[in-house]
């Protein structure tokens, strides 16, 4: 039985950690700023757990067969344990813990702590069941008064967001796709008009909660052209699954044209 | 204590009606519990079968309810989630198990309030009850997942069985606080008042500090949860504007105001975390007694186990944070959550290796209870290792919602924890029905179980990193998901086959009860006190 363990235990965490190795399955190709640090910081988090996996899983196989009880095996060692090898230990794992935890936290400052830098691209996100509408502030650089009164989210664009259509000076750009300039920081500002949801690119490593009554502003930086899938990762009713959009990311020459055809269309 | 012990000693029943249904004897109480937890199991297990068919098959029609579209698989999801966190991993290794051996094991001959243990577990039932009836009212069961987050869970008009459904799902949740409550306040005053003489705190075996660690919890956890679930039933029934804001629903402005859906999760969390220790440390409990027991040999650093659990409860207060790094909390409080939550990897890991000490230079002996034992090791190692991914804000950016994420509490609080009473079962059995189990059927039982769960939830990881989210009820409309398909199918496969070979333990614990080999007062040599009286033990648990 002692060898029966140790064959099961060994084949389940060397299987479990080839496919980690193998990268068989793995994070989306990063495409923002922020993805080096971020997958550096998981593969050495792997690498470590990896380790105190292997150790732990390998040993614990390698107990249950070495100390099965036998006709021949020697009397147990008596033991009530060790108070030296617990304070090594102790310390040894809280050195791990804290010190992963603090390497972490300075990308995560810099996200979340300091303000998108001021030439940053506006860009507004609202969640709403089950779509995503984005809104450029148009040429005057503010964005237009929205109001609950005025929402129609069967219009859609505009008028889902509460926007007075009717008003000369609203000249803000509503899409239903998001198109961002690369090498450029943006500058969300997140809002949910319903429940919440949560604005999820995989490929840019970029996730935060829409919350109705808040408005969240979060930056980031796309680094590569290309097209970038956007779910919701927060469970916000039945049309969760397909609550999908796309984030086209381009060079800044096609997104002022884009952005300036967006605008002609409007008047 | 001998005076509180006389003091609250009661005749042992006659009737039937006494004896077995509103019986006062902590030990049919904790049977009840038992088999009230077992019942559940089935329920639960049942939902996840119909949820993992459905993900790979999704326009089969399936039994019990029918074709599945995207608001069934949803309340599918929540239910599963919440009657397997309240009436399986809270009632089973405290209610259960705490109740029956608790008492014995610090040699009292019942709980403090026998009237209050049997008014706790009754309650408990109607919770059940209540929970099930959901399924059956007008829109059904509700879909807004175990965590029901408002304004989803506030708002009727915000999905299909957010009506009468979501307002039945609040008030099972809030029944089952109150039942714990009552539990919780026996077990702290019978760990107390009620030990024998010479039985000390530090004499205790690890068993009662894990049931004593865990009813702390309970009573400062489920109070929270019920005054929670209280103001979301006002926010849904009386107009009160708790935690929603004013919003649109589909077009219609509705008359809330000025509330906060972060109240909830912060609220919800204080007691969703210490939850999860509520469902573990039991079985920390009976893994150290059986480990121990079967290496023979006694726990390895019995003081640092004991002080590892109370450093678990007291941190697992402090880290409710981590599970909001997404929610638009402060980022500045994340930092301090994702500290906290590091610093409670630490007593895991002492217990961890604590466990391999006791196991080191043994005469392991491996009857269906060790197997057991070690295989709640090897999840517990599992479970707990992609905690320090999770614990970091950087790298829960992208796994926050994802299934590495399901994949981490399924494997330690799930799965770990259900080894944990497997465990205590096969370990008790004999001293609760007087039969032994069958050892064969329990051995296979087990191997299919440990490499059936790893299937199951190993790859939720790899599918998570690859940006798999979670509560989705079809992978078809995201063309990168649609990739990760051959996972799903994998893992859909892997719990048929587990789920199939619970029939091979059902069967045997009733077989047994009936036609098992009759039990020794102490077949497997242990050393606690319950194994020191007769089998089954008698009305008082001593023969006093």
């Amino acid at each position: 039985m002692g060898l029966a363990l140790l064959v099961v235990i060994w084949l389940i965490t060397l299987a479990s950690t080839y496919f980690f190795v193998a990268k068989t399955w793995w994070l989306p190709v990063g495409a923002a700023e922020a993805a080096g640090f971020i997958d550096g910081q998981f593969a050495l988090t792997l690498v470590l757990m990896g380790i105190v996996f292997l150790a732990a899983q390998l040993s614990l196989g390698y107990f249950a067969w070495r100390y099965r009880e036998q006709p021949s095996s020697p009397p147990v060692d008596y033991s009530h344990g060790s108070v030296k090898l617990e304070l090594v230990w102790t310390v040894l794992t809280t050195v791990l813990f804290v010190g992963l935890n603090l390497m972490g936290s300075r990308v995560w400052a810099s996200q979340r702590f300091d303000q998108a830098g001021p030439g940053a691209v506006q860009v507004e996100v609202t969640g709403m069941q089950f779509a995503w509408y984005f809104r450029y502030p148009g040429p005057d650089g503010k964005y237009a008064p929205t109001s609950v009164k005025l929402m129609d989210p069967s219009a859609g664009g505009e008028a889902a967001l509460g926007l007075n259509t009717s008003d000369p000076d609203e000249d803000d750009v509503v899409t239903g796709t998001m198109y961002l300039p690369v090498d450029r920081e943006v500058d969300v500002s997140l809002r949910s008009v319903d429940v919440i949801h949560s604005f999820f690119v995989p490929s840019l490593r970029f996730k935060q909660d829409a919350v109705p009554g808040l408005n969240i502003h979060m930056h980031f930086k796309p680094t590569a052209i290309g097209e970038y899938e956007i779910l919701c990762a927060e469970l916000c009713g039945l049309g969760h699954y397909k609550m999908h959009g796309m984030v086209h990311v381009v060079s800044q020459e096609d997104f002022n044209q884009w952005l300036a055809a967006r605008e002609a269309e409007k008047h | 204590m001998a005076t509180s012990a006389t003091a609250h000693a009661h005749a042992a029943p006659q009737g039937f009606i006494r004896k077995y249904i509103f019986s006062l004897d902590h030990k049919v109480i904790g049977l009840q519990y038992f088999f009230l937890a077992l019942t559940a199991v089935w329920v639960g297990m049942f939902l996840s079968l119909l949820m993992r068919i459905h993900l790979i098959f999704p326009a089969a029609s399936l039994p019990l309810v029918g074709e599945i579209k995207p608001e069934t698989y949803l309340s599918l999801l929540t239910m599963h989630g919440t009657i397997m966190v309240f009436f399986v991993l809270t009632t089973a290794p405290q209610g259960g198990f705490g109740n029956y051996f608790l008492p014995i094991q610090i040699g009292a001959p019942d709980m403090a309030f026998p009237v209050l243990n049997m008014l706790s577990f009754w309650t408990t039932f109607v919770g059940f009850v209540v929970i099930l009836a959901a399924f059956f009212v007008q829109g059904g069961a509700p879909l807004h997942g175990w965590t029901g987050y408002p304004p989803l869970s506030a708002l009727q008009s915000a999905g299909p069985g957010e009506g009468l459904g979501a307002d039945l799902w609040i008030t099972s949740i809030a029944i089952f606080c109150l039942a714990s409550l009552m539990g919780a306040l026996n077990f702290l005053t019978t760990t107390l008042d009620m030990r024998a003489k010479g039985m000390t705190m530090m004499r205790m075996p690890l068993t009662v500090w894990s049931w004593f660690i865990t009813a702390i919890l309970g009573l400062l956890a489920f109070g929270v949860l019920l005054s929670a679930g209280i103001l979301l039933l006002m926010d849904r029934n009386l107009g009160t504007s708790f935690y929603v804001p004013l919003v649109v629903v589909n077009g219609q402005i509705m008359g809330h105001k000025g509330g906060s859906p972060l109240l909830w999760q912060h609220l919800f969390w204080f007691f969703g975390h210490p939850e999860v220790y509520i469902a573990i440390l039991p079985g920390m409990g009976v893994t150290s007694q059986i480990l121990s027991t079967f290496s023979r040999k006694p726990i390895f650093g019995y003081k640092a186990m004991v002080y590892a659990m109370l450093s678990i409860g007291f941190f697992g207060f402090m880290v409710w944070g981590h599970h909001m790094f997404m929610s638009g909390m402060s980022p500045y409080s994340a930092f301090a959550f994702s500290l906290l939550t590091m610093c409670i990897g630490v007593p895991s890991a002492i217990k961890t290796f604590n466990w391999l000490g006791t196991m080191y230079k043994a005469r392991i002996r491996f009857q269906t209870p060790m197997l057991y034992a070690i295989g709640f090791v090897s999840l517990f190692v599992s479970g707990g290792l992609s905690g320090p991914f999770l614990a970091q804000p950087v790298l829960d950016i992208q796994l926050h919602d994802t299934y590495f994420v399901v994949g981490h509490f399924h494997l330690i609080m799930g799965v770990a924890a259900i080894f944990g009473m497997f465990a205590a079962t096969y370990y008790w059995f004999p001293k609760m029905f007087g039969r032994m189990m069958n050892e064969t059927w329990g051995r296979v039982h087990f191997f299919i179980t440990l490499i059936g769960t790893y299937a199951i939830f190993m790859p939720m990881h790899y599918l998570g990193i690859a940006g798999g989210t979670r509560r989705y009820s079809q992978y078809t409309e995201v063309a990168y998901l649609t990739k990760l398909m051959p996972i799903h199918q994998f893992m859909t496969y892997a719990a048929i086959i587990t789920i199939s070979a619970q029939f091979i333990f059902v069967i045997n614990l009733f077989w047994s009860m009936f036609k098992g080999p009759k039990a020794s007062d102490n077949p497997w040599e242990s050393t606690t006190l319950e194994w020191t009286t007769t089998t089954p033990p008698p009305h008082d648990n001593f023969g006093a």
